[in-house]
């Protein structure tokens, strides 16, 4: 099948600093390819570089087939939805609008069906009418999630989707982007929680250093060897009756 | 509240307030000048009614109507509630533009000072346009204008400092104190067109403004075309403070206080504030020149005088009440 995104050689900076050198990624439809790697690894980089957002210093980013500077503000929208780290909403504007923010090219009434229905998926339905900055932030983190969902778009960019959801938050999230999945959509998040990354995705991308450590099923990928070198882990990943967990310990010590 | 409510019911406001201040003024009318003023337009009282206070009236609403929407759009631009038409340095320049043609003796040429005025205004919203298009960050925007204020401020006292004649520097403190007094339908027409051609620029960046409630970077991969909408509210809400400053003087506190008078109602859409923020500013401006006309003091008060004396206490109240709910 034909990857719906792909950065090749990506090389960017941030200032000065190389926060991208040589990663790559790709991404087919009915996958959820989880980008992992330690704070500072360039998953956010790599993200924003490969949506536009960032400028590329080498390397390419195609988006359906095309290099994504040659597309315009419509076409990358019917091609990709994003939901970025940064969860601050600047007004109290009721869920359902917020919702709604997601489907811009439908005509308003429409527009509003389709919030109203990814509420309800995301099993905030109740509170449609709720300011976005009088909920919790699980509650509004979920929201955000049903804003996404509303681009309807084939490719799905989440970043940090799970950070500071409660257990069951987390996995309803990764559950909700891997029905996207399976309904024909690509999907690519990045995770800190490795255990949840080997568990929901299809295949995992392991970043330092903004290059790819290591790739492919989350088994290989996050081998004990990319655990030990990458994360500075002493541990494996272990097949349980729910599925994988990772139990590791630092591998560097507390120096007193 | 719905929104066509909403705006309805301003609507009236401002109608009610309208008539009371074509009806109310420094000098008092018995009952038969009233019939009169409405039966023959031409008599005294109707002079009094129809070309004294109303262009006075309907300046007042038409400079309070640009600065509210000037307000919601830069306060939905920068995503700041305490954003107003004055950040990004527009009101300063004009101020500037109007004391240069005031110092230089043009006063007397008609329209010159607003003509400068409304140049100064443009020269800086060309600037801020610029920034705007090269800068996505709110903050950049925002340190900019208030450099560009504070450099504008510097050249205006500059001009008071180097200028001849006391008389020129009372007309050019006069003028920045900000009033409607003594306008005619020449003078509303002339700011009808620039404030026509900002309130359409600031309606049609709406819905980027709706959308920047996200953030930058979920507004800019939303498919609309953001970085148009971006210049639209940034050169729609210069033309609309521009115009205003031309017209009636540097006046404060309305841009700021008219998009919280409508916050709430408007379920704090940056959108569905603007014309209601419009309304209200309106309103504001209208009640405010007549209190200005009919408070008894010696000399009549500025109106800009009497915005920050009644807005700034109303403005802390207002921020006062949104901080506590904030904080819970």
């Amino acid at each position: 099948m034909t990857a719906v995104w792909t950065i090749e050689g990506a090389k960017a900076r941030r200032g000065k600093v190389l926060v991208l050198d040589g990663a790559s990624l790709g991404v087919v439809p009915g996958q959820v390819l989880g980008v992992v790697g330690p704070n500072g690894a360039g998953k956010t980089s790599l993200l924003r570089t490969g949506l536009g957002l960032m400028p590329l210093e080498m390397g390419q980013a195609r988006l359906g087939g095309r290099p994504v500077g040659d597309l315009n503000p419509v076409e990358r929208a019917c091609l990709v939805g994003y939901l970025p780290q940064e969860r601050r909403l600047a007004w109290n504007l009721p869920a359902l609008d917020v919702a709604a923010l997601g489907a811009p090219d439908l005509p308003p009434g429409e527009a509003l069906t389709v919030a109203r229905e990814r509420l309800e998926r995301v099993g905030v339905a109740d509170l449609a009418d709720r300011g976005v900055l009088d909920m919790s932030g699980g509650e509004r983190a979920r929201v955000l999630l049903a804003r996404l969902l509303a681009t309807r778009a084939p490719l799905l960019v989440a970043d940090e989707p799970v950070a500071g959801l409660d257990p069951d938050a987390q996995l309803l999230t990764l559950d909700l982007l891997r029905a996207e999945a399976a309904a024909g959509a690509a999907v690519v998040v990045t995770l800190h929680d490795l255990g949840l990354a080997a568990r929901s995705c299809d295949r995992v991308l392991v970043l330092d250093h903004g290059r790819v450590a290591a790739e492919g099923a989350p088994i290989d990928a996050l081998s004990p060897e990319v655990l030990a070198s990458v994360f500075k882990l002493d541990g494996a990943l272990i097949e349980t009756s729910t599925g994988l967990v990772v139990a590791a310990r630092r591998l560097t010590t507390l120096s007193r | 509240m719905s929104p066509r409510r909403l705006e309805f019911l301003l609507l009236l406001a401002l109608i009610a307030t309208a008539i009371v201040a074509v009806s109310l003024g420094e000098s008092p009318l018995s009952a038969a000048q009233y019939h009169q003023a409405l039966t023959d337009p031409v008599s005294a009282p109707g002079e009094v009614l129809w070309t004294i206070r109303l262009p006075r009236v309907l300046m007042a609403a038409l400079v309070g109507a640009g600065l509210g929407l000037a307000g919601a759009t830069m306060q939905g631009l920068l995503r700041n509630p305490l954003a107003e038409p004055g950040v990004l340095g527009v009101s300063a320049t004009a101020g500037l533009g109007a004391a240069l043609a005031i110092a230089g003796g043009l006063a007397a040429l008609p329209g010159a000072i607003e003509a400068a005025a409304l140049a100064g205004a443009l020269l800086a919203g060309a600037v801020v346009v610029g920034l705007a298009a090269r800068f996505r960050e709110p903050e950049v925007l925002i340190l900019f204008g208030v450099a560009l204020s504070a450099f504008a401020g510097a050249l205006t006292a500059l001009v008071f400092n180097l200028s001849p004649s006391p008389v020129a520097v009372a007309e050019v403190l006069a003028w920045l104190m900000g009033s409607v007094e003594n306008r005619d339908f020449t003078d509303i027409l002339r700011a009808v067109a620039p404030m026509a051609i900002g309130a359409g620029l600031c309606l049609y960046a709406a819905r980027g403004l709706r959308m920047l409630t996200l953030g930058e970077e979920a507004a800019q991969m939303s498919g609309l075309p953001m970085a148009r909408l971006r210049v639209a509210a940034v050169a729609g809400s210069a033309l609309l403070a521009g115009a205003s400053v031309a017209a009636a003087g540097v006046i404060g506190f309305v841009g700021l206080a008219a998009p919280h008078l409508v916050r709430a109602a408007a379920r704090d859409d940056p959108a569905r504030l603007l014309r209601p923020s419009a309304l209200a500013g309106a309103v504001l401006l209208v009640a405010a020149d007549l209190a200005a006309r009919v408070m008894p003091t010696e000399q009549e008060l500025k109106l800009g005088v009497v915005t920050a004396l009644f807005g700034a206490p109303v403005f802390a109240l207002l921020a006062w009440r949104a901080a506590r709910s904030w904080r819970s």
